[in-house]
């Protein structure tokens, strides 16, 4: 388990201050200058180094990206950092915990990373349902300011750096990095075409990098305390410390902080008091958010909570927002629910995601109640499988991949759904 | 040049090409829907699906994927056949398939990809999707359940009409594409969404349930309705004109068309005159041709005759006249009906020299009294994209919306001999510097000047003549290099006072000019022309005759004869052909094919397709000087020519788009 003195988020429970003063005496806007003073090049080495991978879903090296970033401006245009901040992953809750009680990590991960990245400014684009949060990263912004660490030469630095803070306005696919950047222009959010990637052409066409709130908010941490540090913890290419976010039928739901790689069995005992019920009955779970497919008990319970660990099992990490369900929940009304989100967040620009998650939600629904024929099941599965991989994002592929989870796992269930429902059928008729 | 593999086959592709192009240029056919040459990539339909290595291992937009050495590309493999089965299931789940009621059945892209690229049937159990409808206006009918969400109509509007008149609304299954808040489509170009929207959500109103395509006769013809002589096709059957659709010509329309252009194909069976009419006291009476060919003669005009050509008229009719008139001993023939006197001696001082192509690439473009976007809406798209490119545009006249960046500078011609310092020092710096005078500017007197400024900021250079005049009516270059001006214009026609006046569809003339004149109509449709006629022999409009017409860029174009002139109508140069044995007179020919012979022997430009050469520009004459406010000829953008104006479509455009009146919808 990891001791309280390697946790970066040290006030995740919100049981001191958020305000500028509490977070220095935790170790905040510490010497940020000095950080600065490392130079753009040696900090991305450092973050290379320390194999620190996005924590927004996908694990792209954070490092990496940053690197991707053009090292002058050629012909002028700025770059920029646009922070994720819309999380609307079902399941995660972890960004929200960062910003109400220690924005000014975020806000100093901002400056050190947009000063690595050679950014103008860092666009905080925070959910449109965080209204509290979105006040809290209001107030810790201006406080930033007041406090000279924003702004003309921030910190001392000498580096001019701005942050502005923008709300969303409930779509989950502004959560989508290009979909964001529409959004910010102020224009319908849908995501772009790749190429060319927001690194070449992003926000009003200037390079840019978006990353997520925890994967910014490590950086002054990491570079305090050094690569060699964070990289001490987790396996090889899975790196470090993460906020899992368990919810559902376990005792004691909660967001923590632990080493990468964390066996399911032991987060669960450790944090969160067991399964409800004992382990005996656990179903399945969820490991990453609703978009990744679930794994059942007997795969997840001593799988290594990490992106390799859990890409073994069928699954993914995501944003380690795990969803815990016991036996008795109803899955396929639990994947049918997750359908039903996908087809409302669908953003309607491409045509397998805009046709495909109201099918597929609609098959769901009839299968739930096991109105349907036992073929029915390939078709569904052939239809998600048209849908994954043929889309402009990855919402298709969120879209696709639980279903497919559901039907791998427990075709049993489905296929013993619909044959009640024909024997019943047939009863009712005599 | 990067060398790519298509199916196996190596070819090498232009820089810049997508993975769409290097497939086509391979002869491989790449189904689309929301890919148009013409606007954005947008890459939603996902229809364009092909595989290729290196890359993901999962099928990509080829529409949006750069060519790039060294790519495997296939279009026959397994996985892009599934790709493509996937998709058009997917647009046919929620699409109606009421292709037997749908006006869109027989050229619909949807229909034809499934059939070639679709599975065999359906496996869509439960129910469709249906949106309410929507209205967009007089000209754009909406089926919009039938839409499959390509967006090619909103990035019409926002890329190349330049107005923000049709959007998407709401997201996911729900997107409904839409006109905010339910108005109309009010762009002068806006019917062009029909012929790109790939199925029948959007089609034509007026030719709702008219016909099939597969029934129509086609006809290539030109545009007449404004001097850009836009490409057009001419689907008739039987007699009847019952639509027209733009062709391609990249030099003049590109693909689009005006509304007044297409829809003014109704006019053509409104208001027509079919038959011969004389007026007799004070009123008109139907007639035989020869009572009224007698009655002609009768006015023993001799020499004193004179011959006004109309707007739309084909350079073979006014050739007709003008050889008719000369075999009477008469010179008096002017094509500029109200009164436009400017001089004609070179016709390059009164022509678009720069082409409408290549005003594209102008950089610093002055308009003086031309209100661009009703005098030549395809012309305001060529400035529009010339702006996108970084082009800066100054406009003397009144105010109008271009739809792109520009300044304008005042209202009174004068301000053109006192610009502004920044306007001077545009187009000093400026590298390939345009000026462009309307009508407005030219009864302002502004071509003297313009050619001085022409001069002065040496707008013709190497390989290009910035140099240019947009005229309103179809017929004007013709008009011009067949001779048909005075120099005194319409006033030394008033002056001859001619006892007989032969109008051929002039009818913007003010005849109360010729009071002792016999005045003889000949023209297609009873419009003012008519109204002051003492004589009215039906002609045929520009559908019904074969015949050459010259754009404002003096392109010589060809037409065809689509369908026949209704009841009595004959074509115009047998008309005066037949005028001449009355009048005692030869004129050279018998047969159309002798006229047209003629005609070539005597300005041979007429005879060769494509842009006619005027030589270097006149020298700006001495101390010309443009003064008075301008204003500009159109004041209806829908109804300016008696087609147009005999048109119910277009008077309801011209009602419910100009002038604000509301047309309750008839409750079904």
């Amino acid at each position: 388990m990891l001791a309280d003195k390697d946790r970066i988020f040290t006030n995740l429970y919100g049981f001191q201050d958020w305000r500028l003063d509490a977070a220095r005496k935790r170790g905040d806007w510490d010497e940020t200058k000095a950080l600065i003073a490392r130079g753009q090049d040696a900090i991305i080495d450092e973050i290379k180094a320390s194999g620190l991978r996005g924590r927004g879903g996908a694990g792209f090296p954070t490092g990496m990206k940053w690197s991707f970033m053009p090292k002058e401006s050629k012909d002028g245009r700025p770059s920029f950092l646009v922070i994720n901040a819309d999380e609307s992953e079902p399941g995660s809750c972890k960004d929200r915990e960062i910003i109400r009680h220690d924005p000014h990590k975020l806000v100093e991960g901002a400056l050190v990373a947009g000063f690595a990245m050679r950014a103008r400014a860092a666009y905080i684009y925070i959910r449109g349902e965080y209204i509290r949060e979105a006040e809290t990263l209001f107030s810790a912004v201006q406080e930033a300011y007041d406090a000279g660490l924003l702004g003309k030469n921030a910190a001392g630095s000498g580096y001019d750096f701005d942050v502005f803070v923008h709300r969303g306005a409930g779509a989950y696919i502004c959560g989508e990095e290009t979909a964001m950047i529409e959004s910010l222009e102020g224009k319908k959010g849908q995501p772009r075409l790749k190429p060319p990637f927001p690194a070449g052409a992003g926000l009003y066409g200037c390079p840019t990098t978006v990353n997520n709130v925890e994967s910014i908010a490590v950086v002054p941490t990491i570079l305090r305390r050094g690569a060699a540090w964070f990289s001490s913890f987790g396996r090889e290419n899975n790196k470090g410390t993460k906020l899992f976010q368990i919810s559902g039928h376990v005792e004691r739901p909660c967001v923590v902080e632990d080493a990468m790689g964390v066996p399911f069995r032991e987060l669960i005992e450790k944090h969160c008091g067991g399964i409800r019920g004992g382990w005996d009955n656990l179903l399945a779970v969820i490991p990453g958010g609703s978009s990744v497919p679930l794994v059942p008990a007997e795969q997840i319970i001593d799988a290594p909570m990490d992106f390799d660990g859990l890409k073994e099992v069928g699954s993914g990490l995501g944003t380690a927002a795990i969803i815990v369900m016991d036996k008795s929940t109803d899955i396929v009304r639990a994947i049918s629910r997750i359908s039903y989100f996908y087809k409302h967040e669908s953003c309607g620009q491409c045509t397998p995601c805009r046709e495909g998650t109201g099918w597929m939600w609609r098959m769901m629904e009839r299968l739930r109640v096991g109105e349907a024929l036992p073929e029915e099941i390939d078709m569904l599965y052939e239809v998600t499988k048209q849908v994954e991989g043929h889309t402009i994002c990855a919402l298709g592929d969120a879209a696709a991949w639980p279903i497919q989870g559901l039907i791998r796992h427990f075709r049993p269930e489905l296929e013993r759904r619909i044959s009640e429902r024909q024997t019943g059928l047939q009863e009712a008729a005599e | 040049m990067p060398k790519v593999t298509v199916d196996g086959q190596e070819i090498e592709v232009p820089n810049g090409a997508t993975v769409l192009q290097a497939c086509e240029l391979a002869g491989k056919e790449i189904p689309r829907f929301c890919y148009h040459e013409r606007l954005s990539i947008a890459g939603n339909c996902r229809m364009c699906l092909v595989e290729v290595k290196p890359g993901p291992p999962k099928p990509q937009a080829s529409c949006a994927l750069p060519a790039t050495e060294g790519q495997e590309i296939r279009t026959d493999s397994e996985m892009v056949k599934k790709a493509r089965e996937g998709v058009l299931e997917f647009l046919l789940i929620n699409h109606p398939l009421d292709c037997p009621i749908c006006d869109q059945g027989g050229e619909c892209d949807l229909q034809d990809q499934t059939l070639f690229y679709g599975r065999g049937a359906s496996r869509y159990h439960e129910n469709k999707r249906a949106v309410t409808e929507k209205y967009m206006g007089p000209l754009i009918k909406t089926i919009m359940t039938r839409c499959i969400h390509c967006t090619r109509c909103v990035r019409f509007s926002e890329e190349i009409a330049g107005v923000d008149e049709i959007g998407a609304l709401y997201r996911g299954e729900d997107m409904q594409i839409t006109t905010y808040l339910e108005q109309a489509a009010s762009h002068e170009l806006s019917a062009n969404v029909i012929d790109l929207c790939p199925v029948g959500a959007l089609t034509s109103r007026p030719f709702s349930f008219e016909a099939r395509p597969w029934e129509l006769k086609k006809t290539l013809s030109i545009d007449v309705s404004d001097a850009t002589g836009a490409n057009i096709r001419v689907d008739s059957r039987g007699r009847e004109v019952l639509r027209i659709l733009p062709r391609n010509n990249d030099d003049v329309n590109e693909e689009w068309i005006s509304d007044k252009g297409r829809f003014q194909a109704d006019g053509l069976i409104r208001r027509r005159l079919d038959r011969v009419w004389i007026r007799r006291g004070g009123k008109l009476e139907a007639a035989l041709w020869d009572d009224a060919f007698a009655m002609i003669a009768g006015v023993n005009a001799g020499s004193s005759v004179a011959a006004l050509a109309g707007d739309l008229l084909d350079c073979e009719t006014m050739f007709a006249a003008k050889k008719l008139l000369g075999a009477l001993g008469s010179n008096l023939i002017e094509s500029r009906q109200t009164g436009m006197a400017y001089d004609v001696s070179n016709l390059a001082g009164v022509n678009f020299n720069t082409s409408l192509a290549e005003i594209e690439n102008a950089d610093t473009i002055l308009i003086v009294g031309s209100h661009v976007r009703w005098e030549a809406p395809l012309l305001n798209v060529r400035l529009r994209k010339a702006v996108k490119r970084g082009a800066k545009v100054f406009i003397v006249g009144p105010q109008w919306d271009p739809t792109y960046a520009a300044e304008f500078l005042g209202e009174d011609a004068g301000v053109f001999h006192d610009l502004p310092s920044h306007v001077t020092e545009a187009f000093g710096q400026a590298e390939r510097p345009a000026v462009i005078v309307g009508a407005g500017g030219l009864v302002a007197g502004a071509l003297g000047p313009a050619l001085a400024f022409a001069q002065q900021h040496n707008l013709v250079r190497d390989g290009w003549n910035g140099f240019n005049v947009v005229h309103t009516a179809a017929a004007r270059m013709g008009a011009l290099m067949l001779g048909f001006a005075q120099k005194g214009g319409m006033a030394d026609i008033v002056a001859a006072q001619p006892k007989l006046v032969l109008s051929l569809g002039a009818d913007e003339v003010d005849y109360s000019q010729f009071p002792g004149a016999l005045k003889v109509y000949i023209g297609h449709h009873g419009d003012k022309g008519a109204h002051a006629a003492d004589i009215i022999l039906p002609a045929s409009a520009f559908t019904e005759k074969a015949g050459t017409y010259v754009n404002t860029e003096g392109r010589v174009q060809f037409s065809d004869k689509a369908v026949f002139a209704p009841g009595d109508a004959r074509e115009d140069w047998t008309i005066l052909r037949a005028l001449a044995d009355t009048l005692g007179v030869s004129i050279g020919f018998d047969s159309f094919d002798q006229l047209r012979a003629t005609m070539i022997a005597e300005v041979p430009a007429l005879g060769q397709e494509g842009l006619a050469h005027y030589g270097a520009l006149p020298l700006a004459p001495r101390g010309a000087r443009a003064t008075g406010a301008i204003a500009y000829p159109i004041k209806d953008f829908y109804l300016t020519n008696p087609i147009a104006r005999a048109s119910e479509t277009l008077q309801r455009c011209s009602a419910e788009l100009l002038h604000g009146q509301d047309f309750a919808e008839a409750a079904e």
